[in-house]
């Protein structure tokens, strides 16, 4: 059963209705077997490119399909609720154009950023190393300048995409060393660049149908056009884009748990004991109940910070929140589905102990859940102010 | 070339369906939406389209209810450049002469070349629309294509028959049916919905067509669906256990008494 939702426009219900289509016929038939035999569905991006569902928050100008976020993440929990490794790859694919969408030149943004986003290109996103996760400052990839070129060499851990991108957004160090932030800069790096590659992908828990693999760079020239922002600004690009990032996150989680609850309430109506179906016994009743009312949370949660970025106002505390209450949840509703399934939720012929390996990893990327607990201590450490602010309507062409 | 693709607004045939106290398709009960059948037409006026000249125009049209114009809004999405909506209360209950009739005199104001149907409706059945229409239009009727190709001014097809696989051609203008193997339907790209937004679809009335109201409806249909039962539950499938040796001989009287075999 999808879920209900309450839109902007009309062009975004029926956006959400293509969704649905897409993700009913063409994503939710393979989503099983791609994840058993760990296979990636790049022709799945191809698909969702064509439909221009890769380049949804962006502007229109360059190919984007100037989307609030309140609708774009709609769009990602739908895909999510299907098959969220492509949801996660979807949301990956939008952070890694963030940074030139946002800090490119307008030259930049021309040349680059309508491929991008058009459905053709994957992106990826390189910022992690395998000693600087939580802390990307920590980072000792070098970007060394040769007359019009930077050198990049080291390597950039758990890129999502890796050795399936087009382009990599990769944050390396052009100054100081591991430990300072103000010396990291913003590249984007072509795939077939030459001394770039991709390590064999990681043996995951879950999410196997998307890849994930460390990325090598071994004396990578990239023209300093590439070069996004200024030298020295790369952390705060990545951390900005982080907290769309974190969004989408919580939207897929979401989306996640909503697909665990609709096959856990399917089954609780088919499944009889004692003479009657389980989704009559109150016990089992009640854990749907916690169910649904931990998907509307995480859902609630997330739009909330949505329309807050969509309206221009600070989101980042409530971008972290969203994560951590939508994953969470995610962990929690999935876990009861299995529970609610019994034996046959603990094999691999029922989807939901795949829906709970997937859940797992969603409490620790994008920022662990600690790092969100983190982030929110310290905006109430430093005091919030008690802003009111009146909606601006969005403009309807 | 101008093309006019025929569609139709049906409820949703994965939807539990029913049928009206008077034996019409129940149309408010169940969510409707366009025709698969006939998202085979929209894909092949678009295809015959991206392979003519440039001037080349589809317009869809759709005799239906209000809702009608979300079948229509579908086509434009996909690519479809126009969009006309018949409607009016009087053609409610109209029996397939009635629909072609409406749908004859429609297209009559529409310039056309070609006009492409799907095969049947997916709540009807019947599959007779193309054949009156090019009655009542006067011109060939190229039916069943399921691989199209337009030459100039000659429209050709593949029908698969049962017994074998026949190429038939008309020349312009002419009524071409097609079929659910004729390609896959492509989905509307995000684009396709913002410019369906801005593509012109007029409504228009019976009297807009000069048709008598009192030619189409329940009142007018030639047929009339008398009553109607729902399918019985499917029983459980019968289990061929081979014992003795005698499983083959089983599974064959099955097969005959079946007619399979």
């Amino acid at each position: 059963m999808p879920a209900s939702r309450v839109l902007p426009t009309e062009e975004a219900a029926d956006l959400i209705g293509l969704v649905r289509d897409l993700v009913t016929k063409e994503l939710a038939p393979r989503a099983a077997e791609a994840e058993a035999t760990e296979t990636f569905p790049r022709d799945v991006f191809r698909l969702l490119g064509r439909a221009g569902l890769l380049g949804l928050p962006y502007p229109e100008e360059y190919g984007g399909g100037a989307q609030p976020y309140e609708v774009y993440l709609q769009v990602l929990e739908e895909i999510g609720a299907a098959w969220s490794s492509v949801g996660v790859g979807v949301s990956v694919h939008a952070l890694s154009c963030f940074g030139l969408a946002t800090r490119g030149t307008e030259e930049q943004r021309q040349k680059f950023l309508p491929d991008m986003l058009g459905g053709d290109l994957l992106g990826a996103y390189c910022l992690s190393e395998p000693q600087a996760g939580s802390d990307p400052a920590a980072m000792s990839t070098r970007a060394r300048r040769d007359g019009d070129d930077y050198v990049l060499d080291g390597a950039k851990a758990w890129t999502t995409h890796g050795g399936h991108a087009d382009f990599y957004k990769v944050m390396a160090r052009t100054s100081g060393e591991p430990g300072d932030r103000a010396g990291i800069s913003c590249f984007l790096v072509p795939a077939d660049a030459a001394g770039l590659t991709a390590d064999a992908p990681e043996k995951k828990m879950g999410l196997t149908g998307s890849a994930t693999a460390t990325m090598r760079f071994d004396g990578v020239r990239v023209p300093a056009e590439r070069r996004l922002g200024e030298e020295g600004e790369g952390l705060k690009i990545a951390l900005a884009g982080l907290d769309s990032g974190r969004l989408g996150i919580a939207a897929v989680a979401t989306g996640l748990a909503q697909g665990a609850l609709d096959q856990a309430v399917a089954y609780a109506q088919e499944r009889e004991t004692f003479g009657r179906a389980i989704i009559d016994h109150q016990g089992l009743a009640f854990v749907l109940a916690d169910m649904e009312a931990a998907v509307e949370t995480a859902r609630a949660t997330y739009l909330a910070a949505a329309r807050r970025k969509d309206q221009g106002l600070p989101f980042s505390t409530q971008a972290s929140v969203a994560k951590l209450v939508a994953t969470d949840n995610a962990m929690k509703v999935t876990t009861d589905a299995v529970q609610v399934l019994g034996g046959y939720g603990y094999t691999r012929d029922f989807p939901v102990e795949r829906y709970m390996r997937e859940a797992k990893v969603m409490q620790i990327f994008e920022g662990t859940n600690q790092i969100q607990r983190m982030v929110i201590g310290r905006a109430l450490a430093k005091g919030a102010p008690a802003t009111l602010h009146v909606t601006q309507q969005q403009e309807t062409s | 070339m101008n093309i006019v693709v025929c569609v139709k607004y049906v409820p949703d045939a994965t939807a539990d369906r029913k049928f009206e106290d008077d034996n019409t398709v129940d149309r408010v009960g169940v969510d409707g939406l366009l025709s698969e059948l006939d998202e085979y037409a929209v894909e092949q006026a678009l295809q015959i389209k991206d392979k003519q000249a440039d001037d080349t125009e589809v317009t869809v049209l759709s005799v239906g209810p209000e809702n009608a114009t979300d079948a229509v809004r579908k086509a434009l999405q996909m690519g479809a450049d126009k969009g006309v909506h018949v409607v009016d209360d009087a053609i409610a209950g109209s029996d397939a002469l009635a629909t072609s009739l409406v749908l004859a005199e429609a297209i009559k104001k529409i310039p056309h070349d070609l006009v492409v149907c799907g095969m049947a409706s997916t709540d009807g059945g019947m599959g007779v629309v193309p054949a009156m229409l090019s009655e009542r239009l006067g011109v060939p009727g190229v039916t069943l294509g399921s691989e199209i190709s337009v030459e100039g001014e000659t429209v050709k097809i593949r029908r698969d028959g049962d017994a074998s696989t026949d190429t038939i051609e008309g020349s312009l203008p002419l009524v071409l049916s097609v079929t659910d193997q004729s390609g896959e339907a492509r989905y509307p790209s995000f684009k396709g919905i913002m410019a369906a937004k801005k593509k012109p679809v007029e409504t228009w009335s019976l009297s807009d067509l000069g048709v008598d109201a009192g030619s189409v409806g329940a009142g007018a249909a030639w047929s009339v669906v008398e009553s109607t039962d729902a399918r019985p539950p499917r029983t459980a499938g019968e289990i061929v256990t081979d014992e003795d040796g005698s499983g083959a001989k089983a599974l064959v009287d099955f097969l005959a008494s079946k007619k399979f075999i």
